[in-house]
């Protein structure tokens, strides 16, 4: 029986945050100045923005591949924004002027260093008191795989999303920057002036990762950052993503087309968590929706219409692209989460319009219906999550 | 050098944040965390408050050890470089943000993009002190592992700042129009292309952050070989230099300036800048017996026996610091009994005869020695005395300024800014306020150089 959304916790709400939004002709709208998200006051206002209206917490997309480029298409197109900072260092910028908001940008998987991204983000976690978190991402084109020269990447399956090997090497990145997080453990500093040591090196640990991409030491240069481990998530499309998120991740993004699908990718997730043996609290899921809104019926339609019409083609996402009132996108979560969608990530089609919609009305409204709570206090985003704290992997009982 | 309106020569001055070292005493009661970004923010806040060029941090990407145990008696831990500068960059406005970031342990592309990102979110205010590594120590924490040979690691970090300034090029300063009307974001199609066919690197594809304000931000190099230095005079806009003292800075000095011609460029496109320590007092004498105060601390006994294995190469944990230096003669045929640092003496032998007929002169104990001849405070004394000494340093040609290395986190530098800078300032020969608005004007660097090979060498295949 499907319960009633009052009687369930209030939903996760976030935002996903890219460039001028997610149409690609956003940035040719009346109200938007492009040229802003290279500077810091753009992403500064804007999370601040999601902080006042009470969001849980905000993604920050970012990729190796420059926007429009594809393997049939080097060059790309000229009418799109083009160029993004990278997305960890925008999350560290904004930190120390925001206090309560979570904050999770997009890392990659495929060619980075999990030693350099695990210290990364334990040091976003300490700027931001316990609000990092970042969403792991594989770079599966041999266009990205170019740009570093250091191997070849296969082609993708049939399925068109995946490449071998890249998913489970995900798995290793994340396990490898889980473990450095745990290599120090909490109260690994002594400052013990008797014995003139700084650290009790009993308690800082090798992690001897030994796998097929790569092998990693230890321990992190970083000490263990304040939430312990920070969030981990993943968006999952393929099974061999669902399986990464149910292996490695904290918070699943999904991108249902329905509540009956919604349905379908939640018993799927939970095979999943089966099927690898998940231990601790179960994923968190978070549904996607492109959205465009407006308060008049119609004009959101209209709108993402004459963008279309700007950019050439119809929008095409992954996620279902929600038109209409804010009234009506807060029908629509609520029959999802009545489908057991535990929270929402909305992209805005075009920031500020469709953004300032969110935080504003779409808020409002989830309030008014006792969907969300008026106000939160500052926590960490493990706790905004309903996570612990956890024990740390080396630490002896 | 910048000149002022009356011809005197500008000093330059930089905050270190204290590192892990035993430079640093974490034991004085005042001192603070070195990992919680507030301690961050208090020294950058208390540096640009001074009107300092720039932050400084730098890296290390294993912990240290000795006899293959974590080293425990120093500071230990440290974040993410470009992490916290990019978060320090919201607390500060002026101050430049100058980060190590090793040249072996990173790619390229990510370098390039992470700089490139920093300098947008500071309004043009990064700067990179490329170092080099080679140990396979070090690389036990990374994808491939100790790779590179220690002969090739200069090659590898030329051609990486090469490639790194080939992409900060591959857009135009002014590639984005954002011309909605007329639908075009840039008018250009081909902005980010790059292509780099070389020995170390061979990579091509699309950088995806557009010019930056600096262009390119500030190179720092900190390398003292001679290979370092030629590295140095070709490609970096300042040195970080170990050589504070009047009479080697000046002989480093007229060295690297000298081999600046031979790359077609000018005296004053390379600053400078040794790393320096400094005790105020009120009197001279109040600053030397603090100095000494400081130096104990800095090396207590057990300090002072890992300060002389690191050079006799043994273990020498059964002595007694405050006896005299061991019969026993220095292994040179071992592996390092430490690893993970910049630097221990090259030729062991040497040094280890050169400390001994030290010792025996003045009848040291080992920790009296170690306090002796491990690095002591570069300025020690009343704040016009150490005012005068930097100006004097500056006027007779051993720097074009310092970076200041506190011995205390993080309020090491109040003093400095309270006192000194204010002497140097009435003097003029610091900045009162800021004039520019990026680090590149505030070291008077002209414009980013452009990245067309400048060397001889065999950087480009």
């Amino acid at each position: 029986m499907t319960p009633h959304p009052s009687l369930l916790p209030p939903p996760y709400l976030a935002v996903a945050l890219d460039g001028v939004g997610w149409h690609p002709a956003a940035w040719r709208e009346a109200d938007v100045h492009p040229r802003d998200v290279f500077g810091p006051r753009y992403w500064v206002g804007l999370i601040q923005e999601a902080e006042w209206a009470g969001l849980d917490f905000v993604t920050i997309e970012d990729s190796l591949l420059l926007q429009s480029t594809s393997a049939k298409h080097p060059e790309g197109r000229t009418d799109r924004v083009l160029g993004r900072l990278d997305a960890v260092l925008v999350a560290a910028r904004v930190a120390p002027e925001t206090a309560r908001v979570g904050i999770i940008p997009v890392a990659t998987t495929t060619h980075t260093e999990p030693f350099h991204i695990s210290k990364a983000i334990a040091t976003l976690d300490y700027v931001s008191r316990g609000r990092a978190g970042f969403q792991a991402r594989i770079s599966p084109t041999g266009l990205e795989a170019a740009q570093f020269g250091r191997r070849s990447i296969g082609h993708p399956t049939p399925d068109g999303a995946q490449v071998p090997g890249l998913m489970d090497e995900a798995a290793d990145f994340i396990e490898v920057v889980r473990r450095l997080w745990d290599s120090w453990e909490d109260g690994a500093e002594i400052r013990d002036v008797a014995t003139g040591r700084f650290v009790d090196r009993d308690k800082l640990h090798s992690i001897d990762f030994e796998g097929s991409w790569f092998s990693v030491r230890g321990p992190s240069i970083t000490p263990r950052p304040p939430q312990g481990q920070p969030i981990v998530s993943v968006l999952a499309h393929v099974d061999a993503a669902f399986r990464l998120a149910a292996r490695s991740a904290d918070v699943v993004f999904v991108t249902p087309q329905s509540s009956e699908h919604a349905r379908t990718l939640l018993e799927g997730i939970r095979g999943h968590e089966e099927a690898v043996g998940r231990a601790g609290p179960p994923l968190r899921v978070v549904a996607d929706l492109v959205v465009f809104l407006d308060d008049e019926p119609g004009h959101a339609s209209a709108r993402k219409e004459r963008l279309d019409e700007l950019d050439g083609r119809p929008l095409r996402s992954d996620a279902l692209i929600f038109t209409g009132t804010p009234t009506a996108l807060v029908d629509l979560l609520a029959e999802w989460q009545s489908a057991g969608v535990e929270g929402f990530r909305l992209r805005p089609g075009a920031i500020p319009r469709d953004f300032d919609a969110i935080t504003h009305e779409v808020v409002a409204e989830l309030v008014d219906r006792s969907l969300r709570l008026p106000s939160y206090q500052e926590s960490t985003l493990r706790a905004r999550f309903g996570l612990l704290r956890p024990a740390n992997i080396y630490a002896s009982v | 050098m910048t000149a002022t309106r009356s011809g005197a020569k500008q000093v330059h001055l930089a905050a270190h944040f204290p590192g892990v070292n035993n430079t640093t005493v974490w034991s004085d009661p005042a001192a603070g965390s070195h990992i919680e970004f507030s301690s961050f923010v208090k020294l950058a806040q208390t540096a640009e408050r001074a009107k300092f060029d720039f932050f400084f941090l730098a890296e290390g990407l294993r912990l240290r050890e000795q006899h293959g145990r974590i080293h425990d008696l120093d500071v230990v831990g440290r974040p993410d470089t470009f992490t916290v500068l990019a978060a320090l960059a919201a607390v500060t406005e002026h101050i430049g943000l100058s980060g190590t970031i090793n040249s072996t342990f990173n790619e390229p592309f990510e370098v390039a993009r992470q700089f490139a990102s920093l300098d947008h979110l500071s309004n043009g205010r990064a700067a990179w002190n490329v170092v080099t590594s080679w140990d396979a120590f070090t690389g036990e924490n990374f994808r491939r592992g100790g790779f590179l040979p220690q002969e090739a690691r200069y090659d590898r970090a030329k051609e990486f700042l090469q490639v790194a300034r080939e992409l900060w090029d591959s857009w135009d300063e002014d590639a984005v129009i954002a011309d909605a009307a007329g639908g075009e974001f840039v008018a250009d199609p081909s902005q980010g292309a790059f292509e780099h066919h070389g020995t170390q690197f061979d990579i091509s594809g699309r950088f995806n952050v557009p010019r930056s304000p600096q262009g390119h931000p500030v190179i720092f190099q900190a390398g003292d070989s001679d290979v370092g230095r030629d590295f140095a005079a070709e490609a970096a806009d300042c040195i970080f230099s170990r050589h504070g003292r009047l009479e080697a800075g000046q002989e480093f000095y007229r060295d690297v300036k000298g081999r600046l011609a031979a790359h077609g460029r000018s005296h004053d496109d390379l600053k400078i800048l040794p790393a320096a320590t400094f005790v105020l007092g009120d009197t001279p004498t109040e600053a030397a017996e603090r100095a000494e105060h400081i130096r104990r601390q800095q090396v207590s006994g057990p300090t002072a026996i890992l300060l002389l294995e690191q050079v006799w190469n043994r273990d020498l944990s059964s002595y007694d610091p405050d006896g005299p230096l061991p019969e026993v003669a220095p292994d040179v045929d071992a592996p390092s009994v430490s690893q993970g640092r910049a630097a221990t003496p090259r030729d062991k032998l040497r040094t280890a005869a050169e400390w001994r007929a030290q010792a025996e002169a003045k009848n040291l104990s080992i920790r009296e020695l170690m306090i002796e001849v491990t690095s002591t405070a570069s300025f020690v004394g009343t704040p016009a005395h150490v005012a005068a000494k930097i100006v004097e340093s500056v006027d007779q040609e051993a720097a074009d300024g310092f970076i200041l290395v506190p011995h205390v986190t993080p309020g090491g530098l109040d003093e400095f800014a309270d006192t000194v800078v204010p002497i140097l300032q009435e003097a003029g020969r610091f900045r009162g306020e800021y004039e520019g608005s990026t680090l590149r004007d505030h070291l008077g660097l002209g414009a980013a150089r452009a990245s067309s090979p400048l060397s001889t060498a065999p950087v480009l295949a």
